[in-house]
């Protein structure tokens, strides 16, 4: 038997333990601890400010950590972090493409940057360029593409050297909602075929129909751990009332089910009662399904739009 | 490390190094390619702005003097103008084309999210710019050819001699690039250093016009340094004192290199 690599040992594909970034006087991640097991999709989900993109930074050693545990495919980081990069992929947030370039070009450069053997360059290309769908617009410059095509490219790019890990930073942000579903059968199919991934978001409905778990970030720390479906249960009940009315009706609701230890959520016309589970019928709303929206507004105190 | 699962088939899992080739390669090779849509801008304004130069010192004082420090002044500086060239395709490109990939096009956080250290990665846009300078410094030599300039074996070493001096302003530009907040910061090192600079190298007067103050001043200046090797080269080298020119350009190089990358991993690695 060969010896085996620490990676080979590794339980997780990520494993934090107390991770603390400060900038000056601002904590911007204050002791988490985050686990991705390998073959799952964690979603790292939180407000804007939360610490999510500086802990995507700390998992390629472009942030380094104040204090704390940060193991990537068994590599410690940062110093080993080079190592865990060459078979990881990122999908940045912002666009960082080359877009007085093609297609191609930019991907020969970074079949380069991971280290991709020459004989295996093209057919690496052109298998990344499948599986984003943009085989047809090889040629094209980057600046010609919309922008679903241009986050398509974004994930083919990373994808080139066949990564066990990928990292996608807010993958569907700014983009139309049909483009949004795209991109989650993507995302979803490289799940599938085994790739361990970590994915920051804001968008509660990307993180329920794609994570195995969630990790619901607040002010730098994880307030939940959990599968999105057992988070919702434990923290807003299996059925929310949705009462609709005039502000003084909404605020005598709220009362009325505070006063029944019941957990409320205000939005602008209406609030809902959690964790009634269908026993809040005197209160003339209407009954829906609760979902990790409802838990993340609980727990972060933020509502999302 | 053949245990690290068939999943890894094609990431690399063997050991990586410092200053990996690969790395280094693939930071070239972005600038290559994208060299290839910007050339021609890129090529006018490097060789261009030298040559007016050239032809405007070569006719205005060419008119009123004949004979400088012992050379022709055609010859005199039709050589000193390949220290010019250095500054302009090196120096200024590094200084805005790292602020613009770091600031605007986020360039360096795609590379550095693959297995490329600060390191790799700054050493790499310097070579490639030093690559290209030891080209441009040759251009406004050959125009001085036309105007009379003899050729000469030594003018092969011009290239060479181009590209170290352009190594190290290569590394003193992203230097410069990565100590600004903004790009305005850039008009305080230009005035302040790169221009007297660029006048005081001998190249369209020789240093010993000068006050002795400035001389000294000269005699620290990488510039300067260019262009006695470019002279020397073209018209005969004098031994040790090319010897000294040549550790000069090294040294200058090796220390800029290294300002670069620490200042570059300040600004890039939070």
């Amino acid at each position: 038997m060969e010896k085996e690599s620490v990676a080979a040992q590794a339980e997780s594909a990520i494993r934090l333990r107390g991770f603390v970034k400060r900038y000056g006087p601002i904590t911007a991640v204050d002791g988490l601890d985050l686990d991705v097991p390998f073959g799952a999709c964690v979603g790292l989900l939180g407000p804007n400010g939360a610490g999510k993109s500086t802990t995507m930074k700390a998992l390629t050693a472009q942030v380094i950590p104040d204090e704390g545990h940060l193991e990537v495919l068994g590599f410690l980081l940062p110093d080993d972090s080079k190592q865990a990069r060459a078979q990881m992929g990122v999908v940045p947030q912002l666009d960082n493409l080359d877009v007085s370039l093609t297609v191609e070009q930019n991907l020969i450069v970074f079949a380069h940057l991971y280290r991709v053997p020459a004989r295996n360059r093209t057919a690496a290309i052109e298998h990344a360029l499948d599986i984003a769908n943009l085989r047809h617009r090889h040629d094209s410059k980057v600046d010609e593409l919309s922008g679903g095509m241009r986050r398509r490219l974004l994930i083919a790019r990373a994808l080139l050297h066949e990564p066990r890990l990928l990292l996608l930073d807010e993958p569907t942000v700014g983009l139309d909602p049909q483009v949004r579903q795209e991109l989650w059968a993507l995302i979803d199919r490289l799940r599938s075929e085994g790739v361990s991934i970590l994915m920051s978001t804001h968008y509660i409905e990307e993180a329920e129909r794609l994570c195995d778990t969630v990790t619901i970030m607040s002010h730098g720390k994880a307030v939940a751990v959990g599968p999105p479906r057992a988070l919702i249960s434990e923290h807003a009940g299996r059925e929310a009332l949705e009462v609709y009315g005039p502000p003084d009706r909404l605020t005598e609701v709220e009362a009325a089910a505070q006063a029944r230890g019941w957990r409320t959520r205000r939005t602008g016309t209406s609030i809902a009662v959690l964790h009634s589970n269908g026993a809040a019928a005197d209160l003339e709303g209407v009954p829906r399904v609760t979902n990790l929206e409802d838990v993340f507004v609980l727990l972060t105190g933020e509502e999302i739009t | 490390m053949a245990a690290t699962a068939a999943a890894a088939a094609a990431a690399t899992t063997r050991r990586l190094r410092r200053l990996e080739r690969a790395a280094l390669q693939g930071v070239m090779v972005r600038e290559i390619v994208n060299f290839s849509s910007f050339w021609r801008s890129s090529t006018f304004s490097s060789t261009v702005d030298p040559t007016i130069y050239l032809l405007a010192f070569g006719f205005g004082f060419g008119s009123l003097v004949s004979t400088v420090a012992g050379y022709d002044y055609i010859d005199f500086v039709g050589t000193g103008i390949v220290a010019t060239t250095v500054l302009f395709s090196a120096a200024f490109p590094a200084m805005y084309s790292t602020f613009v990939k770091y600031e605007f096009q986020h360039t360096y956080d795609a590379i550095l999210a693959a297995p490329v250290d600060v390191e790799e990665l700054v050493t790499g846009e310097g070579l490639w710019i030093a690559t290209r300078t030891g080209v441009y410094g040759c251009v406004p030599m050959l125009v001085a050819i036309v105007f009379g300039l003899s050729p000469s074996w030594g003018m092969l070493l011009v290239p060479e001699i181009a590209a170290l001096s352009g190594l190290g302003w290569a590394f003193f530009g992203i230097f410069i690039a990565a100590k600004a907040d903004k790009i305005e910061s850039f008009s305080y090192w230009q005035s302040g250093l790169l221009t007297p600079m660029f006048l005081v190298a001998g190249t369209f007067f020789p240093l010993t016009a000068l006050p002795e103050w400035a001389q000294i001043l000269g005699n620290i200046n990488p510039l300067y340094h260019c262009v006695e090797l470019v002279r020397h080269a073209v018209f005969g080298f004098r031994g040790w004192v090319d010897v000294w020119h040549v550790g000069f350009l090294v040294s200058f190089a090796l220390i800029s290199w290294r300002l670069a990358i620490r200042f570059m991993e300040r600004k890039l690695i939070l």
